[in-house]
């Protein structure tokens, strides 16, 4: 049995009290147009991560707001030691370093414009050794369970993932909760189907009506004026349906095996939001795009992600390990290399839920520790924004 | 003993399929998991790993449950035994 004592991990306590597991230096592009510049830096200087995106151009409103929430939170995540920002101009830069540095974190931006890349690769690359250079020195410290932030996914589902692979991480949940942890679901088209069972699972009924608003909101703001077809190949996906997996109803029940039997969440967040509220499980409004979903999370501040795959998802994400595991046989016999944890005994009743969910502590506690990931070692850095609406 | 299917609730229409290779007219054994009850039923076609078999007769228009939930509704009459998928099920949903 688990105990809130015998969970401490060696963890990076950041300027902000936060605790990391990894110590990245990040080099992070504003916009689209950076990205050369911010690879050339990471190039020059071995050690850092850039993180290239597709955006950041003459985007609006709450999309705008978005892209900041989530470029910000990538670099004020606890995994990241410090930051070099460049954009093409030096306005939304200064905007995307200001909010990183109220972690108390070092940070710099760089604009591009009347400098040209070259110039800006130089200086930038000149702070960026010493960022490295600063982490470097930076110790593991032992932490309590209660410091850590953990987030899940899953993703090329099918019905083994509610079979097996979820209700694993359901069962890690139901055992950290009580012990403090702060952790996150989302997937909100997914749990179509399941919305009031997932609605009754809420802390108070005030946060199971704000659940339910935000499921309907993607229901009549995204799903119905755009879709064509009855989604057949896209919730479910083609993967899913290949994997057994008929409707999203079916889909939805399995996914929602991840929180466990006995959890309650305890408030509904915005995508890439952070929690305010304290330790507890918290829903976040997100795609259920894979990378999408996982890179909200990690901009909310998750340091670990725990990721069910049945057909075999390859995600990782550059910032926030993601600890993949599978109960289909035939995933983890084609495809081991992508697989953290197998959990395909539970299938063949020589597992218990009890057992998986002890085993998942185990390879997350060691994750914390510092043992790579699969999606690490073969180097999966999947980060993808969400894109509200298309730019100005 | 080799577990060939998977039911999650005593409840439920369907079953889930949990080794490779199922042949029609192969006899299995499945594993009620919300009971812990073994139960068996003859494959009346060869089914993938994942996929469903019905528990008993399905008729067209039937929901069909799993978790012990609505998870759609059959398409097509489906006899016990019988691969149940995208041919003879779909969502209410969309």
């Amino acid at each position: 049995m688990a105990t809130k004592d015998t969970l401490n991990f060696q963890g990076y306590r950041r300027e902000n009290g936060r605790v990391g597991i990894r110590n990245h230096v990040v080099i992070l592009p504003l916009d689209d147009l950076s990205n050369a510049a911010c690879e050339a830096v990471a190039n020059n200087i071995k050690g850092c991560l850039a993180i290239p995106h597709a955006y950041g151009r003459l985007q609006f409103g709450a999309d705008l707001d978005l892209h900041f929430r989530t470029l910000i939170g990538t670099g004020s995540n606890p995994n990241v030691a410090a930051v070099i920002v460049i954009g093409i101009e030096p306005g939304w830069t200064k905007r995307v370093v200001d909010g990183i540095a109220a972690t108390g974190k070092p940070v710099e931006g760089f604009a591009i414009e009347q400098h040209g890349d070259i110039s800006t690769i130089a200086r930038a690359s000149y702070r960026a050794k010493q960022f490295l250079q600063d982490a470097s020195e930076k110790l593991r410290e032992e932490c309590s369970i209660d410091e850590l932030w953990v987030s899940t996914k899953c993703g090329e589902s099918d019905t083994t993932s509610g079979l097996g692979s979820c209700p694993t991480v359901g069962n890690l949940y139901d055992k950290l909760d009580p012990l403090g942890i702060t952790s996150c679901f989302g997937e909100t088209s997914e749990i179509t189907g399941a919305e009031h069972v997932c609605a009754a699972r809420a802390a108070t009924p005030e946060v199971g009506r704000k659940f339910l608003a935000t499921w309907q909101a993607y229901m009549d703001e995204v799903i119905e004026p755009h879709k064509t077809s009855d989604l057949s190949e896209s919730q479910p996906t083609k993967g899913n349906i290949e994997g057994g997996l008929t409707t999203i109803e079916e889909k939805a029940f399995g996914n929602l095996e991840k929180i466990g039997k006995h959890v309650k969440y305890i408030d509904v967040l915005e995508p890439a939001e952070a929690p305010t509220k304290g330790p507890g499980m918290y829903f976040m409004d997100t795609s259920s795009a894979a990378a999408e979903c996982v890179t909200l999370q990690a901009a909310a501040g998750f340091a670990v992600h725990l990721f069910p795959t049945g057909q075999g998802n390859v995600i990782g994400n550059p910032i926030e390990p993601v600890i993949k595991l599978s109960a289909n046989p035939r995933t983890v016999r084609t495809m081991g290399e992508h697989i953290d944890l197998d959990v395909s005994g539970i299938l063949r009743r020589e597992m218990t839920l009890d057992q998986a969910g002890d085993a998942l502590i185990d390879v997350m506690i060691r994750t914390c520790n510092g043992r790579l990931t699969a999606a690490e070692a073969l180097g999966h850095r999947e980060f993808v924004l969400t894109k509200l609406y298309r730019s100005a | 003993m080799t577990n060939h299917f998977n039911v999650h609730h005593k409840a439920d229409t369907v079953g889930v399929i949990t080794v490779e290779g199922i042949a029609a007219g192969q006899e299995l054994t499945g594993w009620i998991m919300e009971t812990d009850e073994t139960v068996t039923l003859k494959a009346l076609d060869p089914i993938p790993i994942g996929h469903k078999i019905a528990l008993g007769d399905i008729k067209a228009g039937d929901t069909i449950l799993k978790y012990g939930h609505d998870v759609g509704k059959a398409v097509a009459d489906v006899g016990k035994g019988h691969h149940v998928h995208t041919h003879n099920m779909k969502t209410k949903r969309w």
